[in-house]
């Protein structure tokens, strides 16, 4: 009588679990902090988690497949560096945008190539590649930010449509993206047997390395775009931008329940992910918690994800 | 060398398990189990995949606590904390997958954790001596700075034993030791467990092959699905009723082989070569056929399979299906050619467990029948889904539940089904039936029978000679990586196809 209640509470933690806690929180910081509420801090929120929430949704992906993607953080970087220098060269937007985005498809298929071709560990692969990025993006920009002079460019990441910041919708739209091809594509099914268990899915005839490879480019070039939607909303490119930015992206999508072990990964519940961190930073900023002690709360969280996950996969075995 | 020789108590039984029980969530995996061990004698335990030999073992050890009854030591119940515990209590349990720290030396092994030291530094030369004593105690010749990883299994083996020795083991239980020896080195195994018998030592001894039972053991306890069968001296049994007994049934009734026409050219393999094969391959099974492969452990049968499935890249040969050559240079190709692979590790290659049944199933399929190459046809995964689990009677809760809840047999089948989804012309299966209770067995050799009467080219890989002789056709036999023999269906025994399968050391030494 007693383990299958503690089985059932179990299984709906794992089904609503995430979404539940989101809406906790949120309901106790609407109730228990000023300010909260204001449309200026709900908007400043949502434009806070625009970011991590874009490179979520690729993060996923990789995560589900069983691998990892520590250069997100310095490709934002880079992609806001090199998009502000060569708009500043050509004076052209688009040209900018697409030299930065296609920095980051290279930087991802290198990832994904090296990852799945040669089979060398992601971790150590991205850490690599996290270290080679962020120093390419000292030398373009000459170790500091590069100001931007185009103005309509600013719209990107400073527009607002409907009320709502354009970072915040395109945000939006990519998890409306990334749910569809998770799980009503082929791609998204093979990137989950892929990472539930890699072997078994080449035995099956999947195209492993491709699937991979997909994803790393498409990681790439969403941490470029991320990055460049920040060289918008700040109006330059800064090498020593979002450094740390990967482990909070990580942190969200471990939150949101997606594996580490790989195979499971719900794009709902990465949101949540995404919003619980957007909510406690947001709510340590406006309790006036010193700096030093939101690292100390993120890296309790970032903690508490993963013994969750551990949790999960113990309870599955 | 303590306590290997201590004398038992007359008419008390060195080892007793007594209503032994042990409930994992949702399984019983031993229930009621009682027999005795007499020091001084070799006893086997037997059963199939799953009858809860290991469990028992790992009891024995220390590694489980009992959730019923009790294990007695010279009649004194004992309850272990853990394997360091029945260590103590001179219990020592020899597992396939030694326990032994390669990078240390034969030395530091034998007295791991409690090496002779003076202040806490390691005394050399102390440690030395004590430990070439304790290999003469078993007449090994090894060197005791020798780092372990640097022998050979069948010396490591026997490092275990001495380690158990020096802790004082009287009641040893030996887990499949001689599933990678040579012949040579399971002789030599044999004398030093008659040797500890001689001394006094009570031994347990579980093993798949009948031919080492009945050479070494004075007594068998047989078990089924979790329950004891029979506790007898073995002179009182046949080979044939160890057998019935352990599947609980006639041994006809479960492969029910029928004979078959062949119905044209299945699977042609011309001079395939690739890693773990020692020279050319060269077979061929019709269309209809079922084409059984035995060898040992490291024969090359799996390496053989995943050459021909394109699992491992072969490094030369040529591949005919159904009369036409096929070039495979992946699974994929493979695949497009009609050929498939059960393989041999259903956890490690072949599910996805933390996905469906239904996704199981599809795995293959999914990319042929999505809409465009790239929409998921969620009606026709769903229908295919429904279709197979009918078909293949695998039992799950639903499609959407998750295939690592299901027992071995059902999972095979899930992976069978998956196949069942393509233009299937040859099946490779790579120990279909490892780990599978009897009643999925037969279920597995009803579908290899009905691939077959489909005009299906099966080949099966097994290291079970009943299943092997039960099921096959044709038979073929490897050794060291070659094709050592073909043997008929109908002149095929036991003791034939085993001897084919023994690596020739004597005919090497005198050639």
């Amino acid at each position: 009588m007693n383990a299958p209640a503690r089985q059932s509470f179990a299984a709906t933690f794992a089904r609503a679990g995430m979404p539940l806690v989101l809406v906790v929180l949120f309901a106790s910081c609407a109730l228990g902090i000023d300010n909260f509420l204001s449309v200026a801090n709900l908007r400043g929120l949502a434009l806070a988690v625009s970011m991590t929430g874009m490179v979520a949704c690729t993060m996923l992906f990789c995560l589900a497949a069983g691998d990892f993607d520590l250069s997100v953080g310095s490709v934002v970087a880079g992609a806001g560096v090199i998009a502000a220098v060569v708009m500043n060269r050509t004076g052209s937007v688009m040209a900018g945008v697409a030299a930065a985005l296609g920095f980051g498809l290279v930087v991802g298929l290198i990832n994904g190539l090296v990852v799945a071709r040669l089979g060398i560990n992601a971790l150590i692969t991205t850490l690599a590649s996290m270290q080679v990025v962020r120093g390419l993006a000292f030398i373009v920009s000459g170790g500091s930010a590069v100001g931007i002079a185009a103005e309509p460019f600013f719209a990107l990441g400073g527009g607002v449509l409907a009320g709502v910041p354009i970072p915040v919708w395109i945000t939006a739209l990519c998890f409306a993206v990334a749910g569809f091809t998770l799980n009503r594509t082929v791609l998204g099914r093979d990137t989950l047997a892929v990472g539930g268990n890699a072997e078994a899915a080449r035995l099956a005839g999947i195209n492993v390395t491709r699937v991979k490879v997909a994803i790393f480019a498409a990681q790439g070039m969403m941490a470029a775009f991320a990055g460049v939607v920040l060289a918008s909303r700040v109006t330059s490119g800064q090498p020593n931008t979002s450094v740390g930015f990967e482990l909070e992206v990580i942190s969200a999508c471990v939150l949101g329940g997606v594996s580490l072990s790989g195979g499971v990964a719900r794009v709902s519940h990465v949101i949540s992910g995404v919003l619980i961190l957007g909510i406690v930073q947001n709510a340590m900023n406006l309790l006036n918690v010193p700096t030093f002690w939101q690292y100390v709360a993120r890296g309790l969280i970032l903690l508490a994800a993963v013994l969750i996950d551990r949790w999960n996969h113990s309870r599955r075995e | 060398m303590s306590g290997a020789a201590t004398p038992s108590i007359p008419g008390v039984a060195a080892l007793a398990f007594a209503g032994v029980g042990m409930e994992f969530p949702g399984v019983r995996a031993l229930d009621d189990v009682s027999f005795e061990v007499r020091a001084g004698s070799i006893h086997a335990l037997m059963g199939e995949n799953g009858a809860g030999k290991s469990t028992l073992l790992k009891i024995l050890g220390g590694a489980h606590r009992p959730t019923a009854g009790e294990v007695r030591l010279d009649g004194r119940i004992v309850e272990f904390t853990g394997t360091s515990a029945a260590l103590s209590a001179g219990v020592a349990v020899i597992y396939q997958e030694l326990h032994l720290v390669p990078a240390m030396s034969v030395a530091e092994n034998l007295f791991l954790g409690h090496l002779p030291a003076r202040l806490g530094v390691v005394d050399r030369r102390q440690l030395a001596t004590d430990a070439r004593r304790q290999l003469e105690l078993i007449g090994e010749d090894i060197a005791p700075n020798t780092p372990v990883g640097e022998l050979p299994l069948a010396q490591r083996q026997m490092v275990e034993i001495a380690k158990a020795l020096t802790r004082g083991a009287r009641i040893l239980a030996f887990d499949e030791p001689t599933s990678s020896l040579s012949e040579r080195e399971v002789r030599r195994l044999f004398s030093i467990i008659r040797d500890l018998r001689a001394r006094g030592c009570a031994i347990l001894y579980v093993s798949h092959r009948m031919e080492e039972i009945f050479a070494l053991c004075d007594r068998i306890t047989i078990l089924r699905d979790g329950r004891h069968v029979e506790t007898a001296a073995l002179a009182s049994l046949t080979r044939d009723a160890v057998v019935e007994r352990m599947v609980g049934r006639r041994l006809a009734d479960i492969y029910r082989h029928e004979t078959r026409p062949a119905v044209g050219p299945g699977l042609a393999v011309e001079a395939l070569t690739g890693p773990g094969i020692s020279a050319p391959v060269s077979f061929s099974a019709s269309a209809g056929e079922i084409l059984g492969i035995f060898g040992l452990v490291g024969a090359g049968r799996t390496e053989l399979l995943r050459l021909i499935y394109g699992a491992a890249r072969s490094t030369g040969g040529t591949l005919h299906v159904a009369g036409n050559k096929v070039e495979v240079r992946g699974p994929r190709d493979a695949l497009r050619a009609g050929i498939v692979l059960c393989p041999e590790d259903r956890k490690k290659e072949g599910i996805v467990p933390v996905r469906s049944v239904l996704e199981n199933l599809n795995l293959s399929a999914r990319r042929r029948v999505a809409k465009g190459g790239m929409l998921i046809n969620e009606t026709w995964e769903r229908r295919n889904a429904e279709e197979r689990i009918g078909q293949l009677r695998i039992r799950t809760p639903s499609a959407r539940a998750l295939i690592r809840t299901l027992s071995g047999g059902n999972q095979q089948k899930v992976i069978l089904g998956r196949w069942l989804s393509e233009t299937v012309k040859v099946v490779l299966l790579d120990e279909p039936t490892r780990g599978i209770d009897v009643g999925a067995k037969s279920e597995i050799y009803a579908i290899m029978q009905q691939l077959a009467r489909d005009g299906v080219c099966v080949v099966m890989v097994s290291s079970e000679l009943p299943e092997i002789l039960g099921i096959s056709d044709r038979i073929l036999v490897m050794r060291g990586g070659a094709i050592a023999a073909e043997v008929a269906r109908s002149v095929a025994t036991e003791a034939g196809l085993l001897k084919l399968a023994l690596p020739v050391e004597n005919a090497v030494a005198t050639a």
